[in-house]
Protein backbone atom coordinates (compact mmCIF):
# COMPACT_ATOMS: atom_id res chain seq x y z
CA UNK A 1 0.00 0.00 0.00
CA UNK A 2 2.61 2.51 1.05
CA UNK A 3 5.09 1.26 -1.49
CA UNK A 4 2.41 1.67 -4.15
CA UNK A 5 2.06 5.33 -3.28
CA UNK A 6 5.80 5.85 -3.54
CA UNK A 7 5.97 4.17 -6.92
CA UNK A 8 3.06 6.19 -8.26
CA UNK A 9 4.77 9.40 -7.18
CA UNK A 10 8.04 8.27 -8.71
CA UNK A 11 6.41 7.73 -12.06
CA UNK A 12 4.65 11.09 -11.91
CA UNK A 13 7.86 12.88 -11.03
CA UNK A 14 9.80 11.51 -13.98
CA UNK A 15 7.34 12.50 -16.70
CA UNK A 16 7.92 16.29 -16.84
CA UNK A 17 10.91 17.47 -18.81
CA UNK A 18 13.96 18.45 -16.81
CA UNK A 19 15.07 21.10 -19.26
CA UNK A 20 15.86 24.68 -18.36
CA UNK A 21 12.93 27.02 -18.22
CA UNK A 22 10.57 24.36 -16.96
CA UNK A 23 10.66 25.78 -13.45
CA UNK A 24 8.64 28.91 -14.14
CA UNK A 25 5.21 27.34 -13.88
CA UNK A 26 3.44 27.46 -10.55
CA UNK A 27 0.42 25.42 -11.51
CA UNK A 28 1.97 22.05 -10.63
CA UNK A 29 1.84 20.37 -7.28
CA UNK A 30 3.92 21.91 -4.53
CA UNK A 31 4.03 18.74 -2.46
CA UNK A 32 5.04 15.13 -2.38
CA UNK A 33 4.49 12.11 -0.19
CA UNK A 34 6.44 11.29 2.94
CA UNK A 35 6.61 7.69 4.09
CA UNK A 36 7.74 6.72 7.56
CA UNK A 37 8.90 3.12 7.41
CA UNK A 38 12.03 1.08 8.06
CA UNK A 39 13.69 2.73 5.09
CA UNK A 40 15.91 1.24 2.38
CA UNK A 41 18.23 -0.38 4.94
CA UNK A 42 15.22 -1.91 6.70
CA UNK A 43 16.12 -0.89 10.24
CA UNK A 44 15.02 2.73 10.73
CA UNK A 45 12.80 3.87 13.59
CA UNK A 46 10.99 7.17 12.94
CA UNK A 47 12.69 7.96 9.66
CA UNK A 48 10.69 10.19 7.26
CA UNK A 49 11.54 9.18 3.71
CA UNK A 50 10.69 10.65 0.33
CA UNK A 51 11.95 10.62 -3.25
CA UNK A 52 14.10 13.17 -5.02
CA UNK A 53 14.66 13.46 -8.76
CA UNK A 54 18.04 14.62 -10.02
CA UNK A 55 18.71 15.48 -13.65
CA UNK A 56 21.82 16.33 -15.62
CA UNK A 57 21.59 20.15 -15.68
CA UNK A 58 19.59 21.38 -18.64
CA UNK A 59 18.96 17.88 -19.94
CA UNK A 60 16.15 15.36 -19.77
CA UNK A 61 18.21 12.50 -18.38
CA UNK A 62 16.99 12.15 -14.82
CA UNK A 63 16.88 9.65 -12.01
CA UNK A 64 14.42 9.43 -9.15
CA UNK A 65 15.96 8.25 -5.93
CA UNK A 66 13.66 6.84 -3.28
CA UNK A 67 14.41 6.31 0.40
CA UNK A 68 15.83 9.79 0.92
CA UNK A 69 15.63 10.93 4.55
CA UNK A 70 13.90 14.28 5.12
CA UNK A 71 16.08 16.25 7.52
CA UNK A 72 15.07 19.69 8.78
CA UNK A 73 18.24 19.63 10.91
CA UNK A 74 20.74 19.83 8.04
CA UNK A 75 21.01 21.62 4.72
CA UNK A 76 21.51 20.19 1.26
CA UNK A 77 20.71 17.21 -0.92
CA UNK A 78 23.13 14.28 -0.54
CA UNK A 79 22.75 10.97 -2.32
CA UNK A 80 24.72 7.78 -1.99
CA UNK A 81 26.98 7.09 -4.95
CA UNK A 82 25.76 3.49 -4.77
CA UNK A 83 22.17 4.67 -5.37
CA UNK A 84 23.05 7.00 -8.26
CA UNK A 85 23.23 5.60 -11.79
CA UNK A 86 23.16 9.00 -13.49
CA UNK A 87 26.48 10.69 -14.30
CA UNK A 88 26.43 14.29 -13.07
CA UNK A 89 28.98 17.03 -13.80
CA UNK A 90 31.68 17.50 -11.18
CA UNK A 91 32.01 20.93 -9.57
CA UNK A 92 35.56 22.29 -9.56
CA UNK A 93 37.30 25.10 -7.77
CA UNK A 94 38.82 28.12 -9.53
CA UNK A 95 41.98 26.17 -10.41
CA UNK A 96 40.04 23.29 -11.89
CA UNK A 97 40.44 20.85 -9.00
CA UNK A 98 37.40 18.78 -8.06
CA UNK A 99 35.53 19.95 -4.96
CA UNK A 100 34.85 17.22 -2.41
CA UNK A 101 33.03 17.62 0.88
CA UNK A 102 33.37 16.32 4.40
CA UNK A 103 29.89 17.14 5.71
CA UNK A 104 29.69 16.92 9.48
CA UNK A 105 26.81 15.27 11.31
CA UNK A 106 26.27 14.40 14.96
CA UNK A 107 27.40 10.83 14.57
CA UNK A 108 29.99 11.09 11.83
CA UNK A 109 30.53 12.56 8.41
CA UNK A 110 29.68 12.03 4.74
CA UNK A 111 32.60 12.22 2.30
CA UNK A 112 32.15 12.66 -1.42
CA UNK A 113 32.34 14.98 -4.42
CA UNK A 114 30.18 18.04 -5.09
CA UNK A 115 28.32 17.57 -8.35
CA UNK A 116 25.67 19.64 -10.06
CA UNK A 117 22.08 18.60 -10.76
CA UNK A 118 18.68 19.99 -11.58
CA UNK A 119 16.66 18.91 -8.56
CA UNK A 120 12.94 18.16 -8.88
CA UNK A 121 10.63 17.76 -5.90
CA UNK A 122 6.91 17.53 -6.61
CA UNK A 123 6.52 19.86 -9.59
CA UNK A 124 9.11 22.27 -8.24
CA UNK A 125 12.55 22.49 -9.77
CA UNK A 126 15.86 24.04 -8.79
CA UNK A 127 18.43 24.30 -11.55
CA UNK A 128 22.16 23.54 -11.44
CA UNK A 129 22.19 22.78 -7.71
CA UNK A 130 25.42 21.67 -5.99
CA UNK A 131 24.69 18.35 -4.29
CA UNK A 132 26.96 15.89 -2.53
CA UNK A 133 27.48 12.41 -3.95
CA UNK A 134 28.39 10.36 -0.89
CA UNK A 135 30.99 7.62 -1.01
CA UNK A 136 32.07 7.98 -4.62
CA UNK A 137 34.75 5.42 -5.53
CA UNK A 138 36.49 8.18 -7.52
CA UNK A 139 37.40 9.90 -4.23
CA UNK A 140 38.02 6.98 -1.93
CA UNK A 141 40.84 8.44 0.16
CA UNK A 142 39.41 10.31 3.16
CA UNK A 143 41.78 13.07 4.33
CA UNK A 144 42.97 12.73 7.93
CA UNK A 145 41.27 15.92 9.23
CA UNK A 146 37.95 14.61 7.88
CA UNK A 147 38.47 11.10 9.27
CA UNK A 148 39.12 12.74 12.67
CA UNK A 149 35.43 13.81 12.75
CA UNK A 150 34.36 10.25 13.56
CA UNK A 151 33.01 7.51 11.34
CA UNK A 152 32.15 7.75 7.63
CA UNK A 153 28.45 7.33 6.77
CA UNK A 154 29.15 6.57 3.14
CA UNK A 155 27.20 3.34 2.57
CA UNK A 156 23.55 2.30 2.78
CA UNK A 157 24.23 0.28 5.90
CA UNK A 158 26.01 3.19 7.57
CA UNK A 159 23.54 5.91 6.49
CA UNK A 160 20.30 3.91 6.67
CA UNK A 161 18.99 5.91 3.70
CA UNK A 162 19.75 6.37 0.00
CA UNK A 163 20.33 10.04 0.67
CA UNK A 164 19.47 13.01 2.85
CA UNK A 165 17.23 15.89 1.81
CA UNK A 166 18.45 18.64 4.13
CA UNK A 167 15.81 21.38 4.36
CA UNK A 168 16.94 23.25 7.46
CA UNK A 169 16.49 26.99 7.90
CA UNK A 170 20.05 27.63 6.65
CA UNK A 171 20.46 28.36 2.94
CA UNK A 172 23.87 26.69 2.71
CA UNK A 173 25.30 23.73 4.58
CA UNK A 174 28.29 25.69 5.86
CA UNK A 175 27.71 29.37 5.18
CA UNK A 176 30.12 32.25 5.62
CA UNK A 177 32.56 30.24 7.77
CA UNK A 178 33.53 28.22 4.68
CA UNK A 179 33.98 31.31 2.49
CA UNK A 180 37.09 32.38 4.39
CA UNK A 181 40.36 30.47 4.00
CA UNK A 182 42.66 29.70 6.90
CA UNK A 183 42.42 28.28 10.38
CA UNK A 184 38.88 29.59 11.00
CA UNK A 185 37.52 27.50 8.12
CA UNK A 186 35.67 24.54 9.67
CA UNK A 187 36.93 22.17 6.99
CA UNK A 188 33.80 21.15 5.14
CA UNK A 189 35.21 21.56 1.64
CA UNK A 190 38.31 20.09 0.06
CA UNK A 191 40.01 20.55 -3.30
CA UNK A 192 41.31 17.27 -4.68
CA UNK A 193 43.75 17.84 -7.56
CA UNK A 194 44.95 14.25 -7.01
CA UNK A 195 44.22 11.56 -4.43
CA UNK A 196 45.66 14.08 -1.96
CA UNK A 197 43.08 16.68 -0.94
CA UNK A 198 43.43 19.93 0.95
CA UNK A 199 40.87 22.07 2.78
CA UNK A 200 39.63 24.95 0.69
CA UNK A 201 37.37 27.99 0.87
CA UNK A 202 34.16 27.94 -1.20
CA UNK A 203 31.92 30.89 -2.10
CA UNK A 204 28.33 30.71 -0.84
CA UNK A 205 26.86 30.09 -4.28
CA UNK A 206 29.03 27.00 -4.76
CA UNK A 207 28.21 25.46 -1.39
CA UNK A 208 25.57 22.76 -1.04
CA UNK A 209 22.26 24.64 -0.59
CA UNK A 210 18.78 23.86 0.64
CA UNK A 211 17.34 23.12 -2.83
CA UNK A 212 13.96 24.58 -1.82
CA UNK A 213 15.58 28.02 -1.51
CA UNK A 214 16.39 27.84 -5.26
CA UNK A 215 12.90 26.99 -6.51
CA UNK A 216 11.33 29.63 -8.76
CA UNK A 217 8.38 29.84 -6.35
CA UNK A 218 7.31 28.25 -3.05
CA UNK A 219 10.92 28.83 -2.03
CA UNK A 220 10.60 30.35 1.44
CA UNK A 221 10.34 27.12 3.40
CA UNK A 222 8.58 23.82 3.85
CA UNK A 223 5.71 22.24 5.74
CA UNK A 224 5.75 18.68 7.02
CA UNK A 225 2.27 17.30 7.69
CA UNK A 226 1.99 13.98 9.46
CA UNK A 227 -0.97 12.07 10.90
CA UNK A 228 -1.06 11.14 14.59
CA UNK A 229 0.48 7.82 15.55
CA UNK A 230 -1.26 5.86 18.31
CA UNK A 231 0.64 4.45 21.29
CA UNK A 232 2.44 1.25 20.41
CA UNK A 233 3.37 2.56 16.99
CA UNK A 234 2.69 1.41 13.44
CA UNK A 235 4.64 -0.40 10.75
CA UNK A 236 4.37 2.61 8.47
CA UNK A 237 2.53 5.86 8.02
CA UNK A 238 2.54 8.58 5.40
CA UNK A 239 2.25 12.33 5.24
CA UNK A 240 3.08 15.32 3.07
CA UNK A 241 6.11 17.45 2.37
CA UNK A 242 4.76 20.78 1.11
CA UNK A 243 6.91 23.50 -0.43
CA UNK A 244 6.39 27.15 0.43
CA UNK A 245 4.82 28.85 3.43
CA UNK A 246 1.72 30.97 2.85
CA UNK A 247 2.16 30.79 -0.92
CA UNK A 248 -0.65 28.35 -1.76
CA UNK A 249 -3.93 27.23 -0.19
CA UNK A 250 -2.22 24.11 1.17
CA UNK A 251 0.62 25.80 3.06
CA UNK A 252 -1.05 28.56 5.07
CA UNK A 253 0.30 29.08 8.58
CA UNK A 254 -3.17 29.16 10.08
CA UNK A 255 -3.07 29.06 13.89
CA UNK A 256 0.57 27.87 14.01
CA UNK A 257 2.80 29.75 16.46
CA UNK A 258 5.92 31.24 14.87
CA UNK A 259 9.08 30.71 16.96
CA UNK A 260 12.05 32.61 15.59
CA UNK A 261 15.54 31.16 15.94
CA UNK A 262 18.98 32.41 16.95
CA UNK A 263 22.00 32.42 14.63
CA UNK A 264 22.64 28.77 15.42
CA UNK A 265 19.09 27.73 14.53
CA UNK A 266 18.01 27.22 18.15
CA UNK A 267 15.40 28.46 20.61
CA UNK A 268 14.71 27.58 24.27
CA UNK A 269 12.38 25.36 26.26
CA UNK A 270 10.90 25.57 29.74
CA UNK A 271 10.54 22.29 31.60
CA UNK A 272 9.69 22.04 35.28
CA UNK A 273 10.15 25.78 35.71
CA UNK A 274 13.68 25.85 34.29
CA UNK A 275 14.53 27.45 30.94
CA UNK A 276 16.86 25.31 28.80
CA UNK A 277 18.79 26.83 25.89
CA UNK A 278 19.84 25.31 22.55
CA UNK A 279 16.55 23.62 21.74
CA UNK A 280 15.88 22.64 18.13
CA UNK A 281 13.30 20.95 15.92
CA UNK A 282 14.70 18.26 13.62
CA UNK A 283 12.76 15.78 11.48
CA UNK A 284 16.01 13.81 11.10
CA UNK A 285 16.11 13.09 14.83
CA UNK A 286 14.11 9.97 15.59
CA UNK A 287 12.80 10.78 19.06
CA UNK A 288 12.28 13.58 21.53
CA UNK A 289 15.62 13.79 23.28
CA UNK A 290 15.53 15.83 26.44
CA UNK A 291 17.42 16.30 29.68
CA UNK A 292 18.42 13.30 31.79
CA UNK A 293 17.01 10.65 34.10
CA UNK A 294 17.82 12.66 37.22
CA UNK A 295 15.77 15.61 35.97
CA UNK A 296 12.92 13.76 34.27
CA UNK A 297 12.62 10.73 36.55
CA UNK A 298 12.45 8.54 33.44
CA UNK A 299 14.61 5.39 33.51
CA UNK A 300 17.05 4.53 30.71
CA UNK A 301 16.25 1.38 28.71
CA UNK A 302 18.06 -1.84 29.54
CA UNK A 303 18.64 -2.65 25.86
CA UNK A 304 18.31 0.57 23.84
CA UNK A 305 20.50 2.52 26.22
CA UNK A 306 20.11 5.89 24.55
CA UNK A 307 16.33 5.89 25.05
CA UNK A 308 13.98 6.23 28.00
CA UNK A 309 11.96 3.18 29.06
CA UNK A 310 9.26 3.97 31.64
CA UNK A 311 7.16 0.90 32.43
CA UNK A 312 3.96 2.78 31.58
CA UNK A 313 3.31 5.60 29.13
CA UNK A 314 4.26 8.91 30.72
CA UNK A 315 2.77 12.26 29.71
CA UNK A 316 5.22 15.18 29.63
CA UNK A 317 4.75 18.88 28.99
CA UNK A 318 7.27 21.51 27.98
CA UNK A 319 6.90 25.05 26.69
CA UNK A 320 8.98 26.23 23.77
CA UNK A 321 9.93 29.88 23.50
CA UNK A 322 11.14 31.51 20.30
CA UNK A 323 13.77 34.24 20.24
CA UNK A 324 10.78 36.52 19.54
CA UNK A 325 9.28 35.56 22.91
CA UNK A 326 6.40 33.60 21.38
CA UNK A 327 5.60 30.56 23.50
CA UNK A 328 3.98 27.28 22.59
CA UNK A 329 3.55 24.32 24.91
CA UNK A 330 3.84 20.72 23.79
CA UNK A 331 2.39 17.69 25.53
CA UNK A 332 4.05 14.47 24.48
CA UNK A 333 4.27 10.92 25.71
CA UNK A 334 7.27 8.82 26.60
CA UNK A 335 7.02 5.05 26.34
CA UNK A 336 9.09 1.91 26.61
CA UNK A 337 11.26 1.72 23.49
CA UNK A 338 12.54 -1.75 24.39
CA UNK A 339 8.92 -3.00 24.42
CA UNK A 340 8.10 -1.70 20.90
CA UNK A 341 7.44 -4.41 18.37
CA UNK A 342 10.45 -4.98 16.11
CA UNK A 343 8.17 -4.37 13.12
CA UNK A 344 7.18 -0.89 14.29
CA UNK A 345 8.87 1.89 12.31
CA UNK A 346 6.78 4.88 13.45
CA UNK A 347 6.15 5.53 17.15
CA UNK A 348 5.26 8.76 18.91
CA UNK A 349 6.50 7.74 22.38
CA UNK A 350 10.16 7.44 21.42
CA UNK A 351 12.29 9.64 23.68
CA UNK A 352 15.69 9.64 25.27
CA UNK A 353 18.23 11.68 27.19
CA UNK A 354 20.09 14.67 25.79
CA UNK A 355 23.30 16.15 27.20
CA UNK A 356 21.65 19.56 26.92
CA UNK A 357 18.11 20.85 26.52
CA UNK A 358 15.60 19.50 24.04
CA UNK A 359 15.83 18.01 20.55
CA UNK A 360 12.33 17.78 19.10
CA UNK A 361 12.54 14.94 16.61
CA UNK A 362 9.97 13.26 14.40
CA UNK A 363 7.42 12.51 17.18
CA UNK A 364 6.76 16.29 17.39
CA UNK A 365 5.67 16.14 13.74
CA UNK A 366 3.05 13.41 14.30
CA UNK A 367 -0.42 14.94 14.28
CA UNK A 368 0.88 18.39 13.33
CA UNK A 369 1.86 20.68 10.50
CA UNK A 370 5.40 21.85 11.22
CA UNK A 371 6.73 24.83 9.23
CA UNK A 372 10.44 25.45 8.61
CA UNK A 373 11.13 28.94 7.22
CA UNK A 374 14.42 29.56 5.42
CA UNK A 375 16.71 32.36 6.61
CA UNK A 376 16.21 35.71 4.90
CA UNK A 377 13.10 34.61 3.01
CA UNK A 378 9.89 36.60 3.56
CA UNK A 379 6.79 34.62 4.50
CA UNK A 380 3.26 35.35 5.64
CA UNK A 381 4.54 34.85 9.22
CA UNK A 382 7.55 37.14 8.91
CA UNK A 383 11.05 36.61 7.60
CA UNK A 384 12.87 33.33 8.29
CA UNK A 385 14.53 31.66 10.07
CA UNK A 386 11.74 30.26 12.17
CA UNK A 387 9.89 27.09 13.01
CA UNK A 388 6.13 27.13 13.47
CA UNK A 389 3.64 24.49 14.51
CA UNK B 1 47.64 5.91 32.43
CA UNK B 2 43.89 6.14 32.60
CA UNK B 3 43.47 5.15 36.22
CA UNK B 4 45.78 7.50 38.09
CA UNK B 5 44.44 8.24 41.51
CA UNK B 6 47.41 9.33 43.54
CA UNK B 7 49.87 12.14 43.26
CA UNK B 8 52.57 9.57 42.55
CA UNK B 9 50.44 8.44 39.65
CA UNK B 10 50.19 12.00 38.46
CA UNK B 11 53.96 12.35 38.64
CA UNK B 12 54.38 9.18 36.59
CA UNK B 13 51.93 10.52 34.06
CA UNK B 14 53.75 13.81 33.88
CA UNK B 15 57.09 12.08 33.38
CA UNK B 16 55.66 9.87 30.67
CA UNK B 17 54.19 12.92 29.01
CA UNK B 18 57.51 14.71 28.99
CA UNK B 19 59.27 11.62 27.62
CA UNK B 20 56.93 11.26 24.66
CA UNK B 21 55.03 13.89 22.73
CA UNK B 22 51.62 14.35 24.28
CA UNK B 23 49.05 12.99 21.87
CA UNK B 24 45.55 13.83 22.73
CA UNK B 25 43.73 14.50 25.85
CA UNK B 26 41.02 12.30 27.27
CA UNK B 27 42.75 10.02 29.76
CA UNK B 28 46.00 11.88 29.24
CA UNK B 29 47.90 14.16 31.58
CA UNK B 30 47.01 17.79 32.17
CA UNK B 31 49.89 18.78 29.90
CA UNK B 32 48.07 17.34 26.90
CA UNK B 33 45.56 20.19 27.15
CA UNK B 34 48.23 22.41 25.69
CA UNK B 35 48.88 19.96 22.87
CA UNK B 36 45.19 20.18 22.05
CA UNK B 37 45.31 23.95 22.07
CA UNK B 38 48.17 23.90 19.56
CA UNK B 39 46.53 21.29 17.34
CA UNK B 40 43.19 23.09 17.37
CA UNK B 41 44.97 26.36 16.56
CA UNK B 42 43.02 27.70 19.47
CA UNK B 43 43.33 30.13 22.32
CA UNK B 44 43.02 29.27 26.00
CA UNK B 45 39.96 31.28 26.98
CA UNK B 46 39.81 30.60 30.67
CA UNK B 47 40.92 28.24 33.33
CA UNK B 48 38.95 27.71 36.50
CA UNK B 49 39.75 25.46 39.40
CA UNK B 50 37.79 24.07 42.31
CA UNK B 51 38.44 21.27 44.77
CA UNK B 52 37.08 18.67 42.36
CA UNK B 53 38.61 19.62 39.01
CA UNK B 54 40.39 22.23 36.92
CA UNK B 55 38.56 23.34 33.80
CA UNK B 56 40.49 24.50 30.74
CA UNK B 57 38.48 26.12 27.96
CA UNK B 58 39.99 26.35 24.49
CA UNK B 59 38.42 28.23 21.61
CA UNK B 60 39.41 26.45 18.41
CA UNK B 61 40.03 28.63 15.37
CA UNK B 62 36.81 27.27 13.86
CA UNK B 63 34.87 28.87 16.73
CA UNK B 64 34.14 25.61 18.53
CA UNK B 65 34.79 25.61 22.27
CA UNK B 66 36.57 22.63 23.78
CA UNK B 67 36.47 22.27 27.56
CA UNK B 68 38.78 19.80 29.23
CA UNK B 69 38.23 18.65 32.82
CA UNK B 70 41.36 17.76 34.75
CA UNK B 71 41.18 15.82 38.01
CA UNK B 72 43.16 16.83 41.12
CA UNK B 73 45.49 13.96 40.22
CA UNK B 74 46.30 15.62 36.91
CA UNK B 75 44.37 13.46 34.45
CA UNK B 76 41.90 14.71 31.80
CA UNK B 77 38.73 12.80 32.69
CA UNK B 78 36.20 14.60 30.49
CA UNK B 79 36.07 16.64 27.29
CA UNK B 80 33.18 18.84 26.15
CA UNK B 81 32.73 20.41 22.71
CA UNK B 82 30.30 23.14 21.72
CA UNK B 83 30.10 25.08 18.49
CA UNK B 84 29.57 25.22 14.75
CA UNK B 85 31.99 22.43 13.82
CA UNK B 86 32.91 19.09 15.34
CA UNK B 87 36.32 19.09 17.02
CA UNK B 88 39.25 16.98 15.85
CA UNK B 89 38.15 13.92 17.83
CA UNK B 90 41.41 12.11 17.17
CA UNK B 91 43.14 14.93 19.02
CA UNK B 92 40.78 15.65 21.90
CA UNK B 93 39.83 12.03 22.58
CA UNK B 94 43.38 10.77 22.09
CA UNK B 95 43.68 7.09 22.91
CA UNK B 96 39.89 6.91 23.19
CA UNK B 97 39.18 7.91 19.58
CA UNK B 98 38.68 4.28 18.56
CA UNK B 99 36.46 3.76 21.63
CA UNK B 100 34.39 6.69 20.36
CA UNK B 101 34.02 5.27 16.85
CA UNK B 102 33.18 1.85 18.21
CA UNK B 103 30.60 3.20 20.67
CA UNK B 104 28.85 5.28 17.99
CA UNK B 105 28.68 2.31 15.64
CA UNK B 106 27.23 0.16 18.44
CA UNK B 107 24.64 2.80 19.30
CA UNK B 108 23.56 2.95 15.68
CA UNK B 109 22.94 -0.77 15.20
CA UNK B 110 19.49 -2.15 15.82
CA UNK B 111 17.14 0.78 16.36
CA UNK B 112 18.58 3.25 13.95
CA UNK B 113 18.20 7.01 13.94
CA UNK B 114 20.37 10.03 13.38
CA UNK B 115 19.50 12.07 16.44
CA UNK B 116 21.11 12.89 19.73
CA UNK B 117 22.73 9.83 21.20
CA UNK B 118 24.43 8.34 24.20
CA UNK B 119 26.96 5.60 23.60
CA UNK B 120 29.31 3.81 25.90
CA UNK B 121 32.16 1.36 25.90
CA UNK B 122 34.36 -0.07 28.58
CA UNK B 123 34.89 2.86 30.97
CA UNK B 124 33.99 5.34 28.22
CA UNK B 125 30.79 7.35 27.68
CA UNK B 126 29.96 9.83 24.94
CA UNK B 127 26.79 11.91 24.68
CA UNK B 128 26.13 14.05 21.65
CA UNK B 129 23.44 16.51 20.65
CA UNK B 130 22.76 19.38 18.28
CA UNK B 131 22.86 19.75 14.52
CA UNK B 132 25.20 21.19 11.89
CA UNK B 133 26.25 24.72 13.03
CA UNK B 134 25.38 23.94 16.68
CA UNK B 135 27.03 20.79 17.96
CA UNK B 136 27.34 19.87 21.63
CA UNK B 137 28.78 16.78 23.22
CA UNK B 138 30.75 15.36 26.08
CA UNK B 139 32.95 12.32 26.53
CA UNK B 140 34.16 11.08 29.87
CA UNK B 141 35.82 8.21 31.66
CA UNK B 142 33.45 7.08 34.46
CA UNK B 143 36.17 5.51 36.60
CA UNK B 144 38.04 8.81 36.75
CA UNK B 145 35.13 11.10 37.69
CA UNK B 146 35.99 12.88 40.93
CA UNK B 147 33.88 11.69 43.83
CA UNK B 148 30.53 13.43 43.98
CA UNK B 149 30.68 14.83 40.44
CA UNK B 150 27.62 13.87 38.39
CA UNK B 151 28.08 13.37 34.64
CA UNK B 152 25.36 16.00 34.04
CA UNK B 153 27.63 18.57 35.65
CA UNK B 154 30.13 18.11 32.81
CA UNK B 155 29.05 20.79 30.39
Amino acid sequence: MVRGIVFALTAAAVVPQCGPGSSTGTSGQNFQTITVNAGPAGDYLNGAFTSATVCVPGQSSCQTISGVLIDTGSTGLRVLSSALTLTLPQQNDASGSPLVECAQFLDGFTWGPIQTADVKLGSEQANAVPIQVIGSPAFSVIPAPCAAKGDPEDTLSALGANGILGIATFKQDCGSACVAAGASNPGFYYACPSSVCHETAVPLQNQVPNPVSLFASDNNGTVIQMPSVAAGGVVSTSGMLIFGIGTQPNNALGPAKVLTLDAQGNFSTNYGGIQYQSTYVDSGTNGIFFLDSRTTGLPICAMSTDFYCPTTLQSQTATNRGVNGVMSSVTFSVGNVDALSGRVAAASEVAGPNPRGFAWGLPLFYGRSVFTAIEGQPTSGGTGPYVAY
Amino acid sequence: MTKQSTSIGWLAAALLASAAPASGSLGGPAESVDADRVKLQGALMRMTRNDRFALHEIRAASGTLVREYVSPTGVVFAVVWEGPALPDFRQVLGDHFEDYRHAVREARTGRRGRGAFRASGRDFVVESSGHPRAFFGRAYLPSLLPQGLQPEEIR
